[in-house]
């Protein structure tokens, strides 16, 4: 089932094969390419290290389940399953986070219950937000994001809403 | 935008841990942040160096070019005034290819490189530019064809039919995905360039 088990494997052999037939020094470019990936890492680093503390804060102080709470009242109006809230509101932080969440709710609820079906369309079709938005604008000199955030928090909050609408439609 | 949404994750944060009588775990998390941030550097690291060395070799070998090309007439319309047959396009292709198959991770190390050659042929300075506000907006949405890691733990908690949500999450991916990007072109057109935006 795992299709990405050939495809990294067979792409290593594609590149290395075709780098020979076209005369390319591949040891020496190779080496390059890590070169600037060590780099890059650095440049990211401390971005990382804001936001891990950040998030941190916020899963250990409970405050990420009390927001949930708050929540509720407005997410029943769409019909938006409550258990799935805490999910909702730590997956545009925490991707290691979101799916320890995810996977308390396939346990408590049964996995092919509704709550756990929609808490399957938001882990399928959503990122960690803050963690992109973070680590990208970090590999370059960008300070001023703009928009940026308000348009992918946008495309968040249509993830829950979307994902109740769909699962409904297509699973009854 | 960010430094005040950090604060604000740090001081609800720290409030709430303080009126729970959550401190002690709220401190504990603020010092094992360093060590945790430094294996997920450890992680990333290794991730970004093989990919950054394999698609250098790909680059050298015109594999790239071949790929933007295929690609070319859908993203150059999302992409406007981005060069067809500049790097950033070339990473952008491979970092969308990634992140449609799920191939662990590597998406990310392509969007880094992308981001790269964006400040470099946008001449971004400190402001993002649209292509790189779009690009990553993409990121933040999800791509993935076939989400793996969402099966795997559905199956391994008892699910009959793990993948009977797969149209729901298409369905919703590409939903979210073109409000984000409308949002985005909302805003843009609500807020010019030269504006001073926090």
């Amino acid at each position: 089932m795992n299709f990405s088990n050939y495809v990294i494997p067979a792409i290593i052999a594609i590149v290395f094969t075709a780098g020979l037939i076209k005369k390319v020094d591949v040891f020496a470019v190779f080496l390059d390419g890590v070169k600037d990936g060590a780099k890059t890492i650095t440049e990211i680093f401390p971005a990382l290290f804001c936001l891990m503390l950040a998030v941190g804060v916020v899963k250990s102080s409970g405050a990420a389940a009390m927001f949930a709470d708050l929540l509720a009242p407005i997410t029943n109006l769409i019909g938006f399953p409550k258990e799935v809230l805490p999910l909702a509101v730590l997956r545009p932080f925490s991707g290691s986070g979101s799916i320890a969440v995810y996977e308390g709710i396939l346990k408590d609820n049964g996995a092919d219950s509704f709550a756990s079906r929609v808490a399957s369309a938001i882990i399928g079709s959503s990122e960690t937000t803050f963690y992109t938005l973070a680590v990208y604008f970090a590999a370059t000199k960008v300070k001023k994001t703009r928009y940026a955030l308000p348009a992918a928090l946008c495309g968040d909050f249509a993830v829950f809403v979307l994902g109740v609408l769909f699962v409904r439609m297509t699973l009854g | 935008m960010m430094k005040y949404v950090i604060t604000a994750m740090l001081l609800v944060g720290i409030a709430v841990g303080f009126a729970n009588g959550g401190a002690a775990e709220v401190s504990a998390s603020i010092i094992s942040s360093g060590e945790d941030t430094i294996a997920l550097a450890i992680t990333l690291a290794g991730i970004i160096c093989l990919w950054s060395g394999v698609m250098s070799v790909a680059k050298e070998a015109g594999i790239i070019g071949l790929l933007s090309k295929a690609f070319a007439p859908v993203l150059s319309k999302l992409f406007k005034g981005l060069d067809v047959k500049g790097k950033a396009f070339g990473y952008i292709t491979l970092n969308i290819i990634s992140n449609m198959l799920g191939m662990g991770n590597a998406s990310t190390p392509f969007g880094l490189m992308a981001m790269k050659e964006l400040e470099k042929e946008e001449h971004s300075g400190d402001t993002a530019t649209p292509n790189m506000i779009l690009f990553v907006i993409m990121n933040t949405a999800s791509l993935q064809l076939l989400p793996a890691t969402m099966a795997a733990l559905r199956l391994k908690h008892g699910s009959v039919t793990p993948l009977d949500v797969l149209p729901a999450v298409w369905l919703t991916s590409i939903g979210a995905l073109t409000v984000a990007i409308l949002a985005a072109k909302l805003f843009q057109s609500l807020k010019k360039p030269t504006d001073k935006v926090v």
